[in-house]
């Protein structure tokens, strides 16, 4: 059986570490978020400009100025802090975020990723996934492992607009988990969903890994 | 010298063109200058360039200006939410240039202190560096991004004091803070002006020096995006 979203989430979540800083992206990444173990030290980062993201607010306690760099309102905690834009992404530029858990339309076997425009369809923009693949210390994607189309997400070569290149450093998907040591390393499949079997992962799969 | 204007239509006297560039705070509709978009506006400047994150949504924000057709380009990192935005440029109509967010930050940033230009892995291997000149640091490749320096700057702040420091209120504060200093001459609304010696000079976000105009913008109705609440568990 595939992994459902949160399953997803809770499989990117196992790879957080005590007293780590964490920027999620929008969608499942979010979902990270719910799955923190107990008795570990996270710290959420929002690039809008806030440090220690709260739950999301009580009815009452919603708050204009307070919200998430998806535009949803949020809570604070007695450790947040609050700065500018350009602090924002001095952290994150400057190798200071630990991890970050994004989507993706597309990633390469390379390690590019693809995931903010379809070039005359979609245009809104790749908003800070440009600057937290370039900064930050470890990348994992979260993303269906099949397209709409039941194409595969993992391929050769990229065949959108760019995000990064040669950024990504572990992949999950609703079926396995690839993962490379290094950038000079090929990715390498470390972990399937339960009753998932490796010919179904290889059958579904464009990119080259090491099984 | 009195900083402080009767409203936004004032506070602009003087200093609006066409073909001007023009920064404006705000992240999404959190923070954003909406009184003195609304006089842009009402003003009928047209042909602008305009910096800012987002674009606002339709008929909110910056949207405005777009829907009344008074912007010619926007530089901006996000501009989801937003159909007439999308409709124009698809169009050919409006003219964007995309700016990762965290490059968009930096280049106000640094236009504001004075650096022209600055050297950043962001964007290297990706339509966002065509174009432009790379540059290796330590065996890493960089890509050399320009610092804007625009005509004008307007800016949301929360409180300010007679002399025009400026406290800035939870994730409101996202860009206006960078944006405040890319502008010849920055105008600020805030929701509530203080005598000088209210605020505590440490803890100031926006020194008086980048604030040239104000004005009093309260009572403000702000919008939110997306609603997103928690239940209380029953006692």
């Amino acid at each position: 059986m595939a992994w459902t979203r949160d399953q997803m989430a809770a499989r990117a979540a196992r790879e957080l570490r005590d007293g780590y800083y964490v920027n999620l992206g929008i969608g499942i990444p979010t979902l990270v978020a719910n799955n923190i173990p107990p008795g570990m030290e996270v710290t959420l980062q929002s690039e809008n400009g806030m440090l220690g993201i709260g739950p999301f607010p009580y009815e009452d306690e919603i708050d204009p100025d307070l919200i998430n760099a998806g535009k949803q309102t949020i809570s604070e905690l007695p450790s947040s802090s609050y700065f500018g834009s350009e602090q924002s992404f001095a952290m994150i530029r400057g190798g200071h975020i630990d991890l970050t858990v994004l989507g993706a339309m597309e990633v390469s076997e390379k390690g590019d990723i693809a995931n903010w425009m379809i070039p005359g369809k979609m245009v809104k923009g790749m908003g800070g996934a440009m600057d937290l693949v370039a900064g930050v210390k470890k990348i994992i994607v979260v993303m269906e492992h099949v397209s709409k189309n039941g194409d595969s997400k993992f391929i050769p070569e990229c065949t959108l607009p760019l995000t990064g290149k040669d950024v990504v450093d572990m992949i999950v998907t609703d079926l396995c988990v690839f993962q490379r040591p290094d950038h000079q390393s090929p990715f390498r499949l470390i972990e399937l969903a339960p009753g998932v079997t490796a010919d179904e992962v290889a059958a579904r799969t464009t990119a080259r890994y090491e099984a | 010298m009195k900083k402080s204007y009767p409203d936004a239509a004032a506070a602009l006297d003087g200093l609006l063109f066409d073909g001007m560039t023009i920064c404006a705070g705000g992240f999404g509709l959190c923070g954003i200058p909406e009184r003195l978009i609304d006089a842009v506006r009402e003003s009928g400047v047209k042909d602008l360039i305009v910096v800012s994150n987002n674009a606002g949504i339709d008929n909110e924000g910056l949207g405005k200006l777009l829907r009344s057709r008074q912007i010619r380009k926007m530089i901006s990192s996000y501009v989801g939410e937003n159909k007439e935005f999308e409709r124009q440029y698809l169009a050919g109509e409006l003219e964007v240039e995309f700016c990762p967010q965290g490059t968009l930050a930096e280049r106000c940033r640094a236009g504001g202190a004075g650096i022209p230009g600055f050297y950043t892995k962001t964007g290297v291997g990706t339509i966002v560096a065509e174009g432009k000149e790379l540059k290796e640091f330590d065996g890493e490749t960089y890509v050399l991004e320009r610092g804007i320096r625009a005509d004008l700057s307007i800016v949301k702040g929360w409180k300010a004091d007679e002399a025009g420091n400026l406290v800035f209120r939870k994730t409101a504060r996202n860009f206006n803070q960078p944006m405040a200093t890319a502008g010849k001459v920055c105008v600020a609304e805030v929701e509530e002006i203080v005598a000088v010696g209210t605020l505590d000079p440490d803890c100031i976000h926006l020194p008086s020096i980048y604030v040239k105009r104000m004005l009093l913008g309260a009572p403000y109705e702000k919008k939110i995006e997306f609603r997103t609440t928690r239940t209380r568990e029953a006692a």
